[in-house]
């Protein structure tokens, strides 16, 4: 880790008066397993870096990266910067970010037990991975894909302006696509666990998972269109929010590209409704330290009780609204710093899931969505999605039903919440998963 | 006037030199495997956003590096490294092979022959060789043009973006080949603010071709449709909901087939068992006026390459005609195992990506039909001029895709604009429900198709078509 921050110093001491370095340095290493019908279908082995580096002048910036840690392309990099600048228009708020004062959170992201864990054990979890989805049900005909994943992530930040930042982290997954068959017809289901070092995952919860969602949606039919109660499981939910929380984004709304434009202290959402986007929570996949400047992360409460409260934003969103950074700046070594939520989740409520279904004599509950990136509209709010799930009948579930869309606009189906359930869960993405109950959407079917 | 020499100082220099490749298949080929392989790639690009006003950020990039893989029975080995010197490939080769797990050891020397390259598209101006103040007076010129188009429209983004992808192919079959793949991007996205809230248009182009893109594209002109569409919007009532028929616009649905059909009709979901198409060659899967084609040779376009990423030469397959499934698309895996050759659909993101079979150019071929008339003749429905992405389970067969621009369709004629939504259907059901196709044939905009977390350029093409009943997923009654 040392060595990179080493990189990002050498370079950023390059700075010339007037001018602003920032050099962000990002290697990982992943091992990645597939097993297909007892054997390792795959099994890749790799180790990637890549240095971006910024350059502010004169209120200009301009940008370059390199997929190698190499001294001289990444001097080539530095080069290009200076040089892509010129091209800018001056904006005054443009610049690298400025020490804070606020410390880091102290988060246990990164085990040694994870890099330590000898190849063979890995592929061993990936095939009993794969073997315990076919076994869990005789309708269980194959198994699409079933995958052991992991990554040890290193990045350093560093800035003229006084910032060193470095974060270490491990994490890795299994995860199972089932295909369940009965009389001709097939479904899919797709079940995972996930955890920072591979002691920490549940292989067979991941099997059964697959395996239950495949097989439950057998025999599934296209239900009627109308206006539906609709329940999202968690792993919908977290879709959801992924999306949902870009329009959070101060970047996106300085620029006029969010439905929250002009909503700031608007009641937009029902009252059980709080949104809370929190990095430093350590049960997040997600979770860091640092932000994508190498400022600290912090917990950001965007929505309390329905109140829209704060956007997100990175230092340079941050000096344009007169504020300060929320430690949100995202990026890879690949692009400058953008302004995004890292780790969003639904404030959980008091009741399980199975209280929450008890109460809706007539609804849907939707356990798959498709076509989220082509049917929701961050700007107008209009979303509209495929479908998958099980009807709800006098309070239980009931048939599948699939081939359908559930639609609204974001800013109605967020008044709309009824209730969120207990069942809060961390999922592979920027999102936590929770059931949520939505008083009425439109729901496409025959 | 395609010549490396046109790319910079060290475009003209082989990416790695022949013996150095001989040498790590012969690493990787050490302990027993039955197929290996070293993907080298160089990629150099240039970006430019013009965003809110000004021309917010040029970037610059360049990854360069290499994949290994080793083919033991019916596992693969694969690493990759950044690191091209002898002793970085040699690492790569070493891991690739031990994950291969090959039992067998002995040495087999892999001796390689260059093969002819198959000849690239002639790119008449590499973007390299072209001011960088050039690209930003493009941006410049489709944001006044863009808020010229109207008092309505609030914000207006524009992004320039070239690549220059240089790759190197070689494989214990002593293939040895190459390939110098050019594309030029430019897009343009619009907000419009009415009384009802705001709206968005989106148009873009992109072509495997140099900076002459811009001989015949009027990147105003663009700029204007992307506005004209968010301020048409504007007036846009919600979406209907339910089944009904549904015209689609010449060069809009492309998209349709690469979800209802393209992915099903790769050969890795095929050999699962993950797709609703396997087993049914030889079959009446559409109507007997659908005749599908992925074609990799279509000169120019988005999806357009030399070889594929495996080093076999791209070509023209026709995956459905008269409503008859012929072929799916293969990789060289796939077709190994099969004992057939591959398709030339064999593709990857970079070199830290395995291979794996991905659609080109995807395109329905043109019908006889008179487009007004298939209007005419539609009584109650939706007609969709430009199609948003989309997404596909292939094993159900059900998929899903956006409209970015749709109307109303009301006693045969066009009404009211209506607002962003996804459509649903059914793949099988869907391409027999085709009832008429026109002979407007036009291709699309460029897209990125993204399978198992790898994103491709893939282009795609129809004339105006209508389905007889698909599941529009509008709020409206």
């Amino acid at each position: 880790m040392a060595e990179l921050l080493d990189i990002a110093d050498r370079f950023v001491g390059r700075a010339v008066a007037g001018e602003q370095i920032e050099v962000v340095v990002v290697h990982e290493r992943e091992t990645e397993v597939r097993a297909y019908e007892g054997e390792v279908e795959s099994l890749t082995v790799a180790e990637s870096q890549g240095v971006g580096v910024r350059v502010v002048s004169d209120g200009r910036q301009g940008f370059a990266y390199t997929g190698t840690l190499d001294e001289a392309a990444v001097a080539e990099a530095l080069a290009e910067a200076r040089d892509n600048l010129t091209f800018a228009t001056p904006d005054e708020f443009c610049g690298v970010a400025e020490p804070d004062g606020v410390e880091p959170a102290v988060l246990d992201l990164h085990r040694a037990a994870l890099a330590d864990h000898p190849t063979d054990a890995k592929v061993a979890m990936a095939l009993d991975l794969e073997r315990l989805t076919r076994e869990a049900d005789g309708r269980i005909a194959g198994v699409e894909s079933a995958e052991y994943a992991d990554s040890v992530t290193e990045t350093a930040v560093a800035t003229s302006t006084g910032i060193r930042a470095c974060s270490r982290e491990t994490g890795c997954f299994v995860s199972s696509y089932a295909l369940a068959e009965q009389d001709g017809e097939t479904q899919t289901g797709f079940g995972f666990s996930l955890g920072r070092e591979p002691g920490d995952l549940d292989i067979a919860r991941a099997a059964t998972e697959a395996a239950d969602r495949a097989t439950r949606m057998l025999g599934a039919v296209k239900p009627a269109s109308g206006r539906f109660t609709v329940v999202l499981d968690p792993w919908v939910s977290a879709q959801f929010l992924g999306i949902g929380g870009g329009t959070l984004s101060g970047e996106m709304v300085q620029k006029g590209r969010s439905l929250f434009v002009d909503r700031l202290g608007d009641d937009v959402a029902s009252s059980v409704v709080t949104l809370v986007d929190d990095p430093t929570d350590a049960a997040a996949f997600s979770a860091t330290a640092t932000d994508g400047e190498g400022l600290a992360t912090r917990r950001n409460v965007l929505i309390d009780g329905g109140r829209l409260d704060r956007f997100v934003h990175n230092s340079q969103t941050a000096r344009r609204a007169g504020t300060v950074s929320t430690g949100s700046a995202v990026r890879g070594y690949a692009s400058t710093p953008g302004v995004g939520v890292q780790a969003v989740s639904l404030l959980p409520g008091p009741r399980r899931p199975a209280d929450l279904i008890a109460g809706i004599d007539d609804g849907i509950l939707v356990q798959g969505v498709s076509g989220l990136h082509s049917g929701v509209n961050p700007v107008s709010g209009d979303f509209s999605t495929g479908a998958e799930g099980l009807r709800i009948r006098r309070g239980e579930l009931a048939e599948p039903v699939r081939e359908f869309t559930i639609a609204s606009t974001i800013q109605r189906m967020l008044h709309e919440i009824r209730e969120v359930a207990d069942d809060l869960e961390w999922l592979p993405m920027n999102a936590a998963g929770v059931t949520v109950v939505i008083g009425e959407l439109t729901v496409s079917g025959i | 006037m395609q010549n490396e020499s046109h790319d910079g100082p060290d475009g003209g220099a082989p990416l790695l030199d022949p013996g150095l490749l001989q040498e790590t298949l012969t690493v990787a080929m050490r302990t027993g495997g039955e197929f290996a392989e070293v993907f080298v790639e160089d990629r150099r690009g240039i970006s430019a956003l013009f965003d809110d006003g000004r021309v917010e950020e040029l970037t610059s990039g360049r990854d360069r590096g290499a994949g290994v893989r080793v083919v033991v029975g019916d596992t693969t080995g694969f690493a990759h490294t950044a690191d091209l010197s002898r002793t970085g490939l040699r690492a790569a080769a070493e891991a690739a092979a031990a994950a291969a797990r090959g039992g067998g050891g002995g040495v087999r020397e892999v001796v390689l022959a260059a093969g002819a390259t198959p000849a690239v598209g002639p790119v008449e101006v590499m973007p390299g060789d072209v001011p960088k103040a050039d690209k930003v007076a493009l941006l410049e010129r489709a944001d006044v043009a863009a808020r010229s188009s109207g008092g309505a429209i609030t914000q207006v983004a524009a992004r320039y973006a070239d690549s220059h992808r240089r790759i190197l192919i070689a494989n214990s079959d002593g293939l040895l080949t190459g390939d110098s793949q050019v594309r030029t991007l430019f897009s343009v996205s619009c907000v419009a603010t009415g009384d009802m809230g705001m709206q968005t248009g989106r148009e873009s182009v992109g072509h495997t071709v140099g900076f002459e893109l811009f001989d015949r594209v009027d990147v105003g002109d663009l700029a204007r449709r992307a506005a004209r569409r968010a301020l048409a919007k504007l007036e846009a009532v919600p979406a209907p909901s339910g089944e009904m028929p549904v015209v689609i616009g010449p060069g809009g649905g492309g998209v349709l087939f690469h979800e209802a059909c393209g992915h099903g009709l790769e050969a890795d979901l095929v050999a699962k068992s993950a797709s609703v198409f396997a087993g049914r060659l030889g079959e009446q899967v559409a109507a007997p006026i659908v005749t599908l084609v992925d074609d990799g040779t279509m000169a120019g376009e988005w999806g357009r390459y030399a070889i594929d990423d495996e080093g076999r030469p791209a070509q023209c397959n026709v995956l459905i005609r008269d409503g008859m499934l012929t072929d799916y698309m293969w990789d060289h895996l796939r077709a190994r195992r099969e004992g057939r050759p591959s398709s030339g659909n064999g593709r990857r993101q970079s070199y830290r990506h395995l291979p794996m079979v991905r659609m080109t150019n995807t395109y329905l071929g043109a019908g006889d039909a008179d487009p007004d008339e298939i209007l005419a003749g539609t009584r109650h429905g939706v007609y969709v001029a430009q199609l948003g992405g989309g997404q596909v389970n292939t094993a159900t067969g059900d998929f899903v895709f956006g409209m970015t621009e749709a109307y109303l369709i009301e006693d045969g004629e066009l009404t009211y604009p209506i607002r962003d939504g996804n459509l649903i259907g059914n793949g099988p059901q869907t391409l027999l429900d085709i009832d008429a196709i026109a002979g407007d044939f036009a291709m699309g905009s460029p897209g990125t198709c993204g399978k198992d977390g790898q994103g491709v350029p893939v282009g795609d093409g129809t004339p105006t078509l209508r389905v007889t009943r698909l599941t529009v997923g509008g709020t409206a009654a």
